[in-house]
């Protein structure tokens, strides 16, 4: 079966959402569209828009690919999705506080005690550390796809440091430069308020020794992160330092960058560097990135980390199976947002299904990210499977898997013409004391090689604009601002 | 702000200079050598050039001889020399990447392209035609980005500590190159006459883009006390050692009035720059003008070291 178009559904003709994109694309010459991807590309380059390879010397700095032709979801999709996801990244929240705390889902026997305490990514330094507001997950990334018009499926939870959103934003800005036209027919929700919304979060959340206007910084763990421009980029938006572990020092348990006025006390760090690499003191004793006595400072209190240690114990792709049960317990409500059924193949039965069905499964590392170390079936060789099915019998905990799914597909430009090829979606989720907050969009990734179902930028995806509109039939203005107000459900 | 930010941008400030400063060297030995005058002593003007930069022992390291092409590769694109011109750029965007969130759109964008336009012009069998080029395009990407920070940054520390890098590498330069030739603008050193002296004279000027504007001073032929002059005492002239000086003064007094706080890097600035200014022509000859040249370029130095010290440690 033909995968859904997000342009076409099933092959009924366009969809209302797409409208605008059909008309653009049917009136445009394809070279000139040739020409514009080349200049947008010249643009990414320029800007210096670049990510790095590891393991790919020969190419330090490459950019992601970045089609021209937007994804598009109408108001009524998002309120929907939105909705979903505030509800997720609450109940992620709540689950964080929960294991670090009392423990009560787990004495409830709903999530098993070893998945959570022997998981790699369980942090002791945090057991009853009291957070400003409970709030452990600031920034979050979901992975959305959709299989059809029906439902948001969730692929992936992000809640340790997740990437992409400086794409979001400059994906926005090349897509108007390029095409204003296409900007001065359709009213787009703008994105551009992230850095503000960011800001805001991040403050609402200082701790309650530092004063009343807190100071905020990113650290980065340097020039030769893969994800380094982004953090340039964020820290420019948000007007704050970008700092480095060794541009901060702790004294009396208190956190200091080392500014031209001398010492300057910090509050918020919004870091994007793993747990492991925090603070050599408590963390990895050879890590030469982090900042010794950093976390006896945030056990203080004295300091705000964004996103908290230890969330990675509820982004892992074994608790992921979980979320339904997780997003009840807490909240009492059904999940709006759907989980990709998910064989664990730590349960024996699962284990059996898994290995005799391989060929039609993806099996992914519970601890896996990036599209590393995952199996495609359906894509794979004969050798690559049964190598894959030594590994999944020497571990069965180390793995999950999901039937492959059809990830929607969404038109867009490659060599010489307009083609389908599959997509995700990442919202970015920021909670905050006061609310959670989500800017209408997100980054679309774009799996370019033609039927290849792997959107990440390390192994050749690309991506795309993508643009919120109101619903087109009701021909109402669309609402103001980021207001959320269309509240009716399904798509 | 950072004193790591502070000290990445002092130090683009300085390579940006450096390569501007090294491309119009090369400019100034590639028209000498148009000319049939050979120098005195057997230094030809290739020699000269790389003298320029401060590192002769470190060229001849390297080459055994200072031809055209030994010493355009050196000085332009060898990795074996850190002053040539493709390590200028290279570290001026290493720095300039770590410390973006400091720099406007313009100023990185300035950089990063004038890098990648630049990055692939390597060899040293270039026709005249693209080493000029290359050399235009040097001096573009200085310009471009000396225009781009003046209309474009906050006046704040950040532009304080750019501009620092800025005029302590153009007087270091402006220095070299004088001392270089301080014994033909000796005025008591018996002159060898004709037009050798001319065209060292004028040398020395092209070096630092100064020919014309001497003209529009003095309104006058080239006179070797006038050009020693015109380029170290001559506060119009915004190569002189006093310009830059002024400058120095001036950014190091906007951080301390902002900073509310002096050091000792304001009073070492405000010390030199009134040496200059009471320096006259007569004196400067009187103490010799290569000692005054050699004691400046270590003063200079020094106070690169204070502001090390005092902001950027």
């Amino acid at each position: 079966m033909p995968a859904f178009d997000e342009m076409h559904g099933f092959g009924q003709g366009v969809r209302s959402a797409y409208r605008t994109i059909q008309a653009w694309l049917d009136s445009s010459d394809p070279e000139n569209l040739k020409r514009l991807q080349k200049e947008a590309e010249f643009l990414f380059r320029r800007i210096g828009i670049t990510f790095a390879v590891y393991g790919d010397a020969e190419a330090e700095e490459r950019i992601i690919p970045f089609d021209i032709v937007p994804r598009v979801l109408t108001g009524s999709e998002w309120a929907t999705l939105s909705k979903g996801l505030t509800q997720r990244v609450t109940a992620l929240n709540r689950f964080l506080a929960d294991v670090y705390g009392a423990g009560e889902i787990i004495r409830a026997g709903i999530v098993p005690a070893d998945l959570v305490y022997q998981n790699p990514a369980f942090r002791p330094e945090m057991v009853g550390l009291k957070l400003p507001h409970d709030v452990y997950v600031q920034i979050a990334g979901i992975d959305i796809i959709r299989t059809d018009d029906k439902d948001f499926y969730v692929l992936e939870d992000n809640a340790r440091t997740p990437s992409g959103v400086s794409y979001m934003l400059e994906n926005r800005d090349v897509q108007m430069r390029l095409f204003p036209d296409l900007f001065a027919e359709t009213r787009i929700q703008p994105v551009e308020n992230y850095p503000d919304e960011l800001l805001a979060s991040l403050r609402s959340l200082a701790p309650a020794s530092a004063p009343a206007e807190p100071t905020v910084v990113l650290m980065t763990p340097g020039p030769l992160n893969s994800a380094y421009y982004e953090h340039s980029f964020l820290a420019d938006k948000l007007g704050v330092e970008l700092v480095e572990g060794r541009d901060l020092f702790v004294l009396d348990e208190v956190v200091y960058m080392r500014t031209t006025r001398g010492p300057k006390r910090v509050d918020v760090i919004y870091r994007r560097i793993d747990d492991d690499f925090l603070d050599p003191m408590v963390f990895r004793p050879d890590s030469v990135l982090g900042i010794p006595g950093l976390i006896s400072a945030y056990r203080a209190g004295n300091v705000t980390l964004a996103n908290a240690v230890g969330t990675g114990v509820a982004d892992d792709k074994a608790i992921y199976t979980y979320m339904p049960e997780i997003v009840r317990f807490y909240l009492g409500e059904e999940p709006i947002l759907k989980n990709v059924p998910t064989w664990r193949c730590r349960e024996p039965d699962c284990l059996r299904y898994v290995l005799d069905h391989l060929p039609e499964l993806v099996v992914k590392e519970v601890q896996g990210s990036g599209g590393y170390g995952m199996l495609v079936g359906p894509k794979s060789t004969k050798e690559q499977i049964e190598a894959f099915r030594a590994k999944l019998i020497a571990d069965p905990d180390g793995f999950i898997a999901q039937p492959t799914l059809a990830l929607s597909t969404s038109p867009t430009f490659v060599g010489d013409g307009v083609a389908p090829r599959h997509i995700d979606l990442r919202p970015f989720v920021l909670t905050g004391a006061d609310k959670v907050r989500i800017v209408p969009g997100g980054l679309t990734r774009v799996a370019l090689k033609e039927g290849s179902l792997v959107v990440n930028s390390s192994q050749g995806g690309g991506t795309k604009d993508t643009w919120i509109i109101a619903d087109p039939a009701d021909g109402a203005p669309p609402p103001d601002g980021q207001s959320q107000s269309q509240s009716q459900a399904g798509g | 702000m950072l004193s790591r930010h502070a000290d990445s941008l002092y130090w683009l400030a300085r390579y940006v200079e450096r390569a501007e400063n090294t491309a119009r060297l090369i400019e100034a030995a590639t028209r000498l050598s148009a000319t049939p005058i050979t120098a005195e002593g057997g230094r030809n003007e290739w020699e000269m050039a790389v003298d320029g930069t401060g590192t002769l022992d470190l060229f001849h390291q390297q080459h055994a001889e200072a031809t055209q092409r030994t010493v355009i590769d050196y000085l332009a694109f060898s990795h074996a020399n850190p002053s040539s011109i493709r390590n200028c750029l290279d570290v001026a965007r290493a720095n300039a990447r770590s410390v973006r969130t400091a720099l406007t759109m313009d100023m990185w964008e300035t950089i990063n392209s004038g890098w990648m336009e630049t990055r692939g012009v390597n060899s040293p069998n270039l026709t005249r035609q693209e080493l000029s080029d290359f050399l235009s395009r040097v001096k573009e990407l200085s310009l471009r980005f000396d225009g781009s920070a003046y209309r474009t940054m906050l006046r704040n520390d950040a532009y304080y500590f750019l501009r620092l890098g800025t005029f302590i590498e153009r007087a270091d330069f402006t220095a070299r190159v004088l001392a270089l030739k301080a014994d033909v603008l000796d005025p008591n050193r018996p002159s060898v006459g004709g037009s050798s002296d001319y065209f060292q004279w004028s040398w020395i000027l092209r070096s630092v883009s100064a020919l014309t504007s001497y003209h529009w001073v003095y309104r006058d032929n080239l006179k070797p006390n006038l050009v020693a002059e015109f380029l170290i005492l001559r506060a119009e002239m915004p190569r002189s050692l006093v310009s830059c000086y002024e400058n120095v003064t001036l950014n190091l007094d906007s951080l301390s009035r902002d900073y509310g706080r002096q050091g000792a890097s304001q009073r070492k600035a405000r010390m030199l720059l009134s040496q200059l200014q009471d320096t006259t022509l007569p004196g400067l000859f009187a103490i010799g003008l290569k000692e005054f040249l050699e004691r400046f370029i270590l003063d200079n130095a020094n106070l690169g070291n204070a502001i090390a010290e005092q902001y950027l440690g």
